[in-house]
């Protein structure tokens, strides 16, 4: 089915919940809102003509430039984009979902930005997510056991961050 | 006396239920059945496991950070250190998707020579699986037979591009250099030596009876579970999902396979593929189990000597270039893309978002290990202890991919 079909349904279904659509990009994508995300990802894993019955990443991307000489190259303006590539194991089409979010909730440093988890329907958003959150900083709400997974428990920040510091030591280990 | 329950006053009972405490196990990271740093956390209640816990991170080190800060060819040498028993096959993966960015389509004769060293890494990479995973079941000679053949890969590798297991072969643009005078036929003398080896190591694993009782019927996971956990390689294939990406993927990947003639091994229609003679499925043995694992793995490196003679008579054919390496600092166009490859150990993807600028806004890699593994938890729940490596080797992870 061709992409244009697809956005189009996609559109007539879920009305403002589809915020943006790309279709002339490399890999053409399709803007949800946080809040609509589950329900439209559920649709096109459910529906038997669709069947994205594969996840396969989940990205975490930081547009910010901490130097405000080089912050003019930016491509728009500071935010955090969840990056969602889907499979269908039948149909072996493919399909790009984002989700754009605020750097920090309510603009409050520290206060990490809500994305809704799907984890219910592909089990591989589990880990991936526990990724995400890990290393870009993204809450993912309703996940079964968000806790980081690469870095140590203990680990403070969010290395994928465009302004990441890293830390001075880490338990006694000289870090830089 | 007293102790024991009054059932056994019957003598037709001879076995009854000791009740003993739950106890965490630690396995790991030092195991040597957990294939590397990984670390196991079992809850055991005698020799039975209700849960296992993975924790892995030990090997992280950034490397989607630090590719923030590098080219993408800068970048190829930190994909070696990925899946670093196929590292052909992640040098690979990250070159296709910088060029499918770029839009830069490689010669003929550069794409027949990355089907035979992706195919040879496949052999490679697959002997290690096996002789590994033997180990892991007690069986020590496999190990040592797989090593000797795979060592031979190496060698050849070595002579290709001089490096032995981290070699920044492939690179966007074609390979670094042409493959040296004489390759070829060296190549094919080991295919020929080669081709024996297998019935040897089917018969010394994959028909062994102690070895089938130790894997068949062991962590059987249905279809739709693998599809659901993002498995992808020969775990998936073993669950009888019918997905290769050298088929089946993007374009852009597939079009490296163009005119190849190989069929995805995968058991249709209750057998597998028939052009070649393969020992029979034993019945014990389920559908999505540890022993189909690693059969799809077995069968899959005797397609990939097929693939390599094909691509060697396509490589000699080719006149033109090997490909030219872009330049290290070339300039990439603003964009994203993303992309999947069919690697040994499953389906590696890429993923690129360039703001215009020679170094990449930011680099992911999807790792296919790193999905493999997230089933652990559910396939060795109630089992054994004396299966949990059984399972896990089945899987056949390695760690340097999965905490990248």
């Amino acid at each position: 089915m061709g992409e244009q079909n697809l956005v189009s349904r996609l559109q007539a279904k879920f009305g403002s919940k589809i915020l943006d659509v790309q279709l002339d990009a490399i890999d053409p994508w399709v803007e949800v809102s946080a809040e609509g995300l589950p329900e439209v990802c559920q649709y096109l894993h459910d529906e038997p003509d669709l069947k994205f019955d594969y996840l396969s990443c989940i990205s975490g991307v930081d547009y910010f430039e901490p130097d405000p000489k080089k912050a003019a190259k930016l491509i728009g303006k500071p935010r955090m984009e969840v990056v969602y590539h889907l499979w269908s194991v039948t149909h072996k089409s493919s399909l790009v979902l984002k989700v754009l979010l605020p750097r920090w909730k309510g603009e409050q440093e520290g206060s990490l930005p809500d994305v809704p988890s799907v984890a219910h329907i592909w089990r591989t958003a589990d880990w991936h997510e526990r990724e995400v959150y890990d290393l870009s900083g993204i809450n993912f709400t309703g996940h079964p056991d968000l806790r980081r997974i690469l870095c140590p428990e203990d680990w403070e920040g969010y290395p994928l961050r465009r302004d990441y510091q890293m830390p001075l030591e880490y338990h006694g280990i000289r870090c830089r | 006396m007293s102790t024991i329950p009054e059932n056994t006053a019957n003598t037709e009972v001879i076995e009854f239920d000791v009740r003993t405490d739950e106890m965490l196990v630690n396995m790991g990271p030092q195991h040597p059945s957990t294939h590397g740093v990984l670390r196991l956390v079992l809850r055991t209640d005698g020799e039975v496991v209700s849960e296992v816990t993975p924790h892995l991170g030990y090997l992280h080190r950034c490397a989607e950070k630090i590719g923030e800060n590098l080219t993408p060819r800068q970048w190829i040498p930190y994909t070696d250190r990925m899946d670093y028993l196929a590292a052909m096959s992640m040098n690979l993966g990250w070159a296709l998707c910088t060029e499918k960015l770029m839009n830069l389509q490689v010669p003929e004769k550069a794409r027949h020579l990355r089907v035979i060293i992706a195919e040879m890494q496949r052999i490679a990479s697959h002997l290690v699986g096996m002789g590994a995973y033997g180990l892991d079941l007690g069986s020590f000679s496999p190990f040592l037979y797989a090593f000797r053949e795979r060592e031979k890969i190496l060698d050849l590798f070595e002579e290709a591009c001089g490096a032995r297991l981290t070699y920044s072969y492939l690179t966007v643009g074609g390979a670094t250099a042409d493959l040296p005078p004489g390759w070829l036929q060296k190549c094919e003398a080991f295919l020929d030596q080669f081709l024996p080896v297998i019935d040897e190591y089917h018969a010394l694993l994959t028909t062994n009876s102690i070895f089938i009782k130790r894997c068949a019927n062991i962590g059987v996971m249905p279809a739709d579970m693998a599809i659901s956990y993002g498995c992808s390689g020969a775990v998936l294939r073993g669950s009888g999902v019918d997905l290769d990406l050298r088929r089946d993927g993007e374009e852009w990947y597939t079009n490296m396979y163009d005119g190849y003639a190989f069929e995805v091994i995968v058991e249709k229609e209750g057998h597998y593929p028939n052009d070649h003679v393969y020992p029979p499925v034993p019945p014990e043995a389920v559908l999505g189990d540890c022993w189909h694992r690693f059969y799809v793995r077995m069968l899959e490196v005797r397609q990939a000597v097929d693939l390599v003679r094909q691509a060697i008579d396509r490589y000699s054919a080719a006149s033109g270039s090997y490909g030219e390496p872009v330049k290290l600092a070339e300039k990439l166009p603003a964009g994203e893309t993303y992309l999947e490859t069919e690697a040994p150990r499953g389906q590696m993807g890429f993923y690129i978002v360039s703001d215009g600028s020679p170094i990449p806004w930011r680099v992911r890699a999807r790792s296919s290990c790193f999905c493999n593994l997230s089933v652990t938890s559910e396939l060795c729940r109630n089992t054994l202890i004396a299966d949990i490596p059984a399972v896990v080797g089945s899987l056949d992870i390695v760690m340097g991919e999965i905490d990248r």
